[in-house]
């Protein structure tokens, strides 16, 4: 399962709420405002630094880009993709669920 | 939100009127949603006229100011560059949350360089960015005539 989310976890649960109910083998791909979940040090970095062990992380680097964010900024471990490789991680994986 | 205590003169001039304090809170990150650019269209009309202008930026708001921002990539035009030009609409006091930027892993050091001149202290080149804290910036919502939330 491929998962999608585009909040910031600063402001809605949206996050969490994957992370919770993501299985072993899932990719979570973090696109829109949801990039600035990949962000080191923040009060919910925790929570996928957690899950790294089951899940590939990954960050959409257009929309990172737009937010200043760049990949020295970002948790370790965590993919930076464009959108030929949403595209590709959209059919290595079977199914896919956006988290709005 | 305080209603000013003076009551407006009728027909009063508008050189006699009383300045209003407006402040113009700044919560959402920018291009996820409308919200980041649309203040800043209010806040360069309410520059129009003359008040007393302040912004605060807290919560995801704080990523409006991020240094290095490029939307090439996501075909939205890059607004970053609209807040330096503030200051020469006399808008000069940007007060940012340090709770909100410790919360998010940021400094002072991450967001850009603005700053404006001061007519009244010889041009003098001063920043705009003011960091305070949770409780600094609750005084200064409690001080103002009018506040904007977005």
């Amino acid at each position: 399962m491929l998962h999608t989310v585009n909040k910031s976890p600063f402001e809605t649960t949206t996050l969490q709420s994957c992370l919770a109910h993501v299985s072993k083998g899932d990719a979570v791909l973090l696109i829109e405002d949801g990039v600035l979940g990949a962000l080191k040090g923040t009060v919910v970095s925790g929570d996928i630094w957690s899950k790294r062990v089951d899940v590939e992380f990954y960050v959409l680097g257009p929309d990172a880009s737009a937010r200043g964010l760049t990949k020295e900024r970002m948790i370790d471990g965590i993919g930076l993709i464009d959108y030929g490789g949403f595209v590709d991680l959209a059919a290595k994986h079977k199914r896919s669920q956006a988290w709005l | 939100m305080t209603v000013s205590t003076e009551p407006e003169k009728p027909g009063a001039k508008p050189a006699e009127r009383k300045k209003k304090k407006f402040l113009y809170v700044n919560r959402k990150a920018p291009y996820g949603t409308i919200y980041a650019l649309e203040t800043l269209e209010v806040v360069l009309i309410g520059a129009a006229f003359d008040q007393d202008v302040s912004l605060a930026f807290l919560d995801d708001g704080v990523f409006q100011l991020a240094k290095g921002q490029d939307t090439k990539g996501i075909g939205m035009k890059n607004f970053s560059n609209t807040y330096r030009a503030l200051g020469d609409f006399g808008v000069t006091k940007f007060y940012v949350e340090k709770e909100s930027l410790q919360a998010r892993g940021l400094t002072i050091d991450d967001l850009q360089s603005i700053t404006y001149e001061d007519e009244k202290d010889g041009f003098k080149e001063k920043p705009s960015i003011l960091p305070v804290n949770r409780a600094e910036l609750t005084k200064l919502m409690s001080e103002q005539d009018v506040v904007l939330t977005f």
